[in-house]
Parts: structure tokens; C-alpha cells; sequence
């Protein structure tokens, strides 16, 4: 195996790795509290902007007969998807032993956990009477009442719920061995919160062992939960006869989508990671190119359900979503429109190149270019439905009120501070796995270097006997 | 008679190896390999043919599963009963195919929850153990750890010396 194939260098010191991931938590620099303030900030502008939703009504942010559903369901959507990629490809890549998850997969949990505890803000907002939220939850009212079990909004509220607590106990048990880490080298309060949170973690063979099988189960289950959370979000639409929304390619659509941008967002963390926390040597050029590979894959899949759902809706017939897809590509939002299908199925052919792929910069800006596709692909499945549904009379264009803006605005505010924390408070690479990856490497290096040993001397004794090559 | 438990470190996983295999095939006197943990800062899977233990949390996962699937199903037909009082319009009171989705999100929910529970407990997790432990154990070090008699307790020690151990810890079992 050549140095530039590598996953990382199975040479790196089992005490180094440590060091580097501890290093990586401690006190932060200036730039991290100016990110710091600047996320508490554009948090402050959505709490401000909900307060004033709160205080005016629903009618503000244009919240109507026809727009009932709007900015916030099409941000819901995007921030549930970018939660799949997190614990997906973790699952998936861990199920089917992909190496050079290892150094990526800790971050992109987190990322996961953290995308499904802002997107869970949305229903609420949503709700404009944040107050009954608990209406939604599957237990009979004071009013007898118990929520309509036959609508795809109560099995969201089932599988979200399903979703995130899967999701942040996969994220914890996989992070307990490096609290052990954490608790053995750490000192004050910290190492008594480390201590707490290793759960008595000693890392004997019985704890190894039920380690690997709980770790494999959770991923078992957790690889079918995401797939149904996000066709159960599609059923929120395709259920409903509306134009553009009654598909059935819907699920698979919104599950790719998800897939999609998550590797994007999975693609943009690991870069500011490997820069501003110093991971070069575990967030390897290598690494970003699977990854890389991996979203250009998924970007093509996406790219084909999308012709799909245009052939099929243009062949079908039906007056009205003929008339709205020829309205989406034509009509008031058609710039969103060609900008959708710009970023998700043009820019990725980035990724096709291996020089642009080892390319940082490029990288960095792609990857925000697809989460852009992404973000306006779930605008464009909501809007023009919406504004160009059955009754011409009631058409109308919407583009997202500023307290709309504003509120989406400051979820990713949200988002990038619970980060923010996360990545002080807790190793973002997976110390243990990176430790197992350099053991495997290491041990891998050395089998073939003795088998290339065994070969050539058995050649040798081959050519040394006269008489054998003639045999 | 006293007892003591003992830690021998090892520099590393090759190191450690031998010395358990030895260990199984009875190479320390008054040694069982069943009396035998294994300590390392990096799971091991190699050593499960030498250790010869057996993991029961997927029996769990199995029973949560299933207690998820029958629960669903009689938490939402029971609540749906509820609905017998109000006009249907012709549709089913428990209709099964949106139960279906709900079932298959309480299977995972009720299983992922007893897989986690069957960690902790199977795992000896959150149980009060004793002191003996090194901080080298999740850097770079391997350990074996067993509870000896007193009497047996300095040829163990030896037998450790002799097979390169790098240091080892002792306490009394109170």
C-alpha cells in the first residue's frame, strides 16, 4: 500500500492520538468566541423575530389560505435531512466495516443529533401556539380527545422522536470509551464530568465485547429508523392530493435529498475541522475524497429521481402538475428552480475530478453550493404547490417573510452553536477508532510485507533448484 | 483465606497476547483462564477465541423488539377504541396500515432502549468495582487482570516478571 493511498498513518502514537483530540478541547481562541458571539447573535435575531411572530400572529409572516405551510416546514425538511447523513453513514459505513469512517464519524453524529434538536424548533414555530405543541404527542387530551393516529404528522411526531433519542444514544454509547480517555487524563470538574459520563468505563474484554455487539445492534436499527424518518416526512406531503406532492417517488426523493446534503454538510465541518482544530493527519486528504466520492454518488441518485419525477409527472397527464411543473421551470420561481437543479446536479460534477477533490478551498465552497441546492430543492417542493395549486384564483407568489428569514437565519446560528460546544466539550474524532485503524493498518503492513518476504524467498529457492522448472 | 487481585501491564497488545494464550493452556499454575479479564485501550475481537465468552444483549434487543411491536399495536388500537364514540365516515376504527407505521417506529424505539439498558447492565457499567486500575490503560497499555489466593499470589507475580509484564499493580479483595 502506497503513503498516498493511506486512510492515515498507521504510525501515529497511540499516546499522540490523545494528545491531539484533548488538544483540540482545550481553551478556546479569540476567532472561536467571535464565532461564538456571532452564532449567539444570529440566534437572538430569531428569538426576537418569534417574539414578534408570537406577539402579531401567524398573518405576519403571511402564514394563509394557500400558504399554511411555508418557509418553516421547507427549513424542517431541510434540517431533518441534513440529520440522515450523521448516523446513516455511520450505521451503514460501520455495518459494512468502512475503514476511514473512523476519524469522520464522531463530528457527523453530532451533526446529526444537533440538525434534529433545531428542526424540532420548526413544528413548534410552525404552530404559531407553541403552547399546544403537547397536542401532538400520542396521549388523550383533557378533552378525551386523542390525536388522529391516520395523519402522517403523528407518525413524524413518533419517528422524530424515535429518530433523536436513537440518534443521541447511538452518539453517547459510541463516545464512552473516549470519556474513559477523557476522565483518566483530564483534572478539576472536568474529570469528575468525564468520570460521571464514562459510566465506569475500564475497558475490560466483557466491556468490549458487549460494546461491539450494542454498537452493531444500535446501527442495525437506526439504519432503517432514518430511512423511515424521512419517507415519513415525504408522506407528510405525498399523502395529500396537491399537485407536485401526491409522487410516488417521494420517499426515495427525500431520502436521498437527506443523504445528500448531510455528505455536503459532513464535507464542510470536516474541512473547518481539519483546519481550525489541526486534524490534518486524521481528516486525511484520503478520507475527503470517499467522502467526496460517496456525495458525488448520492448527487447523481438525486439527480435521477428528480428526472424520474418530471417524467412521470409529464407523461401522467395530470392537468395540474403538468401545469406546475411547466410553472416551476417557467413561472415566478423558475431562477430557484434552475438554481436547485445547478447545485444539485451540475456543481457536484466537481467531485468527479480527484485534482478538485484534494483541493480544499474548492471543496469548501462546493460543498456549501450543494447544502444551497439542497436548501432551496426543499423551498421548491413546499412553495410553488402551494401558489400554484388547483384554484387559479387563489394564486399567489411567496418568497418568505424577513421574520421567516430571520428565524431560519438564526437556526443555523443554533445549529453552529450547539456545535460549537460539542466540539470543546467533546473529542470530535473518535480516539479509540482512530487507535484501532493505525493497530489494523499496522498489523495489515506487516502481513503483506511477510508475505511479500515468503514469496520472494520461495522464488529464490525455486530458481536455485535445477531440475524444478522443468517439473 | 485472603484474596488479591492483581494487574499486570503489558506494553502492548502482542505483547499481552502470549501471555493469555499461555495462560489457557495452563501455562501459570492455579490459574484458570475463566478468572481472566483482559484490559486494552482498543477492542480485541482476536481474543474472544481465547476467552471463550458469550454475549447476550441481541436476546434482549430480540425481547424489546418484540415488546415494542405488541405494545404499539395494543397502546394505539386501545387508544383508537376511543374514537367508536365518534362517526368514522366509513373507515376502519384500527386501521392497520397506519398502525403498521407506528408499530415499526415502537419496534426500533423499545428495542434501541433495551439494547442500551442490556449494555449497561451486561457491560457492568455504573457498578462499584474495585480500585485497581492504570491510566496507561487508555493510551497505550494492555493489562490482564485475576483474583489470586494469597498463597499463590507471589508465583503469579513471577510468572508475570517472566513474561515481560511492565509493571504490576496489587490490591487485597475486601
Amino acid at each position: 500500500m502506497e503513503i498516498k493511498d493511506k486512510i492515515i498513518d498507521e504510525n501515529l502514537g497511540w499516546q499522540r492520538i490523545n494528545e491531539d483530540v484533548i488538544r483540540s478541547m482545550d481553551a478556546p481562541g479569540k476567532y472561536y468566541w467571535i464565532t461564538f458571539a456571532v452564532c449567539i447573535a444570529m440566534v437572538l435575531c430569531a428569538v426576537a423575530a418569534e417574539i414578534y411572530q408570537y406577539r402579531m400572529g401567524m398573518g405576519t409572516v403571511g402564514l394563509n389560505n394557500p400558504h399554511m405551510w411555508d418557509m418553516y416546514i421547507a427549513t424542517f425538511v431541510f434540517w431533518i435531512g441534513m440529520s440522515h447523513a450523521g448516523t446513516l453513514l455511520s450505521a451503514i459505513l460501520h455495518i459494512i466495516h468502512a475503514q476511514w469512517r473512523k476519524p469522520i464519524y464522531r463530528f457527523a453524529e453530532a451533526m446529526t443529533t444537533f440538525s434534529l434538536m433545531t428542526a424540532g424548533f420548526f413544528p413548534m414555530i410552525h404552530l404559531g401556539r407553541v403552547w399546544n405543541l403537547y397536542w401532538v404527542l400520542p396521549y388523550v387530551s383533557d378533552r378525551g380527545i386523542w390525536p388522529n393516529f391516520r395523519s402522517p404528522l403523528v407518525w413524524d411526531a413518533f419517528a422524530i422522536s424515535t429518530y433523536l433519542s436513537a440518534s443521541a444514544l447511538f452518539l453517547v454509547i459510541g463516545m464512552i470509551p473516549d470519556m474513559a480517555i477523557l476522565r483518566d487524563h483530564a483534572k478539576g470538574w472536568r474529570r469528575k464530568a468525564y468520570g460521571i459520563l464514562a459510566l465506569g468505563w475500564r475497558g475490560d474484554d466483557r466491556q468490549w465485547r458487549v460494546f461491539r455487539k450494542t454498537y452493531m445492534l444500535m446501527a442495525c436499527f437506526l439504519i432503517p429508523l432514518a430511512v423511515s424518518v424521512h419517507s415519513i416526512v415525504s408522506s407528510d406531503f405525498a399523502m395529500s392530493i396537491m399537485p407536485g406532492w401526491h409522487v410516488t417517488t417521494f420517499p426515495p426523493y427525500f431520502v436521498a435529498g437527506a443523504l445528500y446534503s448531510g455528505c455536503a454538510a459532513i464535507m464542510t465541518l470536516f474541512i473547518i475541522l481539519r483546519y481550525f482544530f489541526r486534524m490534518e493527519e486524521y481528516m486525511t486528504l484520503n478520507i475527503m475524497e470517499k467522502t467526496c466520492k460517496l456525495t458525488f454518488a448520492i448527487a447523481m441518485v438525486w439527480s435521477y429521481l428528480n428526472i424520474i419525477e418530471f417524467a412521470s409527472t409529464w407523461y401522467g397527464h395530470n392537468t395540474y402538475d403538468k401545469e406546475l411543473l411547466i410553472n416551476k421551470a417557467n413561472g415566478p420561481y423558475a431562477h430557484i428552480f434552475w438554481l436547485m437543479l445547478f447545485c444539485g446536479s451540475v456543481a457536484p460534477f466537481a467531485l468527479a475530478f480527484q485534482k478538485l477533490r484534494r483541493h480544499m478551498p474548492t471543496m469548501f465552497a462546493v460543498s456549501l453550493i450543494l447544502q444551497l441546492g439542497m436548501f432551496v430543492e426543499r423551498w421548491m417542493i413546499v412553495a410553488p404547490t402551494l401558489s400554484m395549486a388547483h384554484n387559479p384564483h387563489q394564486w399567489d407568489v411567496l418568497y418568505g417573510s424577513i421574520i421567516e428569514w430571520a428565524i431560519v437565519f438564526g437556526s443555523f446560528g443554533w445549529f453552529s452553536l450547539l456545535f460549537l460546544v460539542f466540539v470543546k466539550l467533546f473529542p470530535s474524532v473518535s480516539m479509540y477508532e482512530v487507535k484501532e485503524l493505525t493497530f489494523h493498518l499496522k498489523h495489515e503492513m506487516e502481513e503483506e510485507k511477510e508475505a511479500a518476504a515468503t514469496s520472494s524467498k520461495s522464488k529464490a529457492g525455486a530458481v536455485g533448484k535445477p531440475g524444478l522448472e522443468g517439473a | 483465606m485472603s484474596k488479591h487481585r492483581l494487574l499486570a501491564m503489558f506494553k502492548g497488545f502482542d505483547d499481552s497476547l502470549p501471555v493469555l494464550r499461555d495462560i489457557k493452556a495452563g501455562g501459570c499454575a492455579g490459574v484458570s483462564i475463566d478468572d481472566v479479564d483482559y484490559l486494552s485501550p482498543i477492542e480485541h475481537p482476536d481474543i474472544d477465541e481465547i476467552l471463550e465468552r458469550k454475549v447476550n444483549v441481541q436476546k434482549f434487543t430480540f425481547t424489546g423488539a418484540v415488546f415494542g411491536v405488541t405494545f404499539g399495536f395494543f397502546f394505539l388500537a386501545s387508544a383508537q377504541a376511543s374514537f367508536l364514540v365518534q362517526p368514522q365516515g366509513g373507515k376502519a376504527v384500527v386501521p392497520f396500515p397506519t398502525n403498521f407505521v407506528l408499530m415499526y417506529e415502537m419496534l426500533i424505539f423499545f428495542g434501541i432502549w433495551t439494547t442500551v439498558f442490556s449494555f449497561l447492565f451486561l457491560a457492568g457499567l455504573l457498578r462499584k468495582r474495585g480500585t485497581l486500575y492504570s491510566e496507561k490503560l487508555t493510551v497505550d497499555q494492555c493489562g490482564i487482570m485475576l483474583e489470586v489466593d494469597e498463597h499463590k499470589l507471589k508465583s503469579v507475580k513471577e510468572y508475570f516478571k517472566k513474561q515481560k509484564s511492565i509493571e504490576i499493580r496489587e490490591e487485597a479483595v475486601t
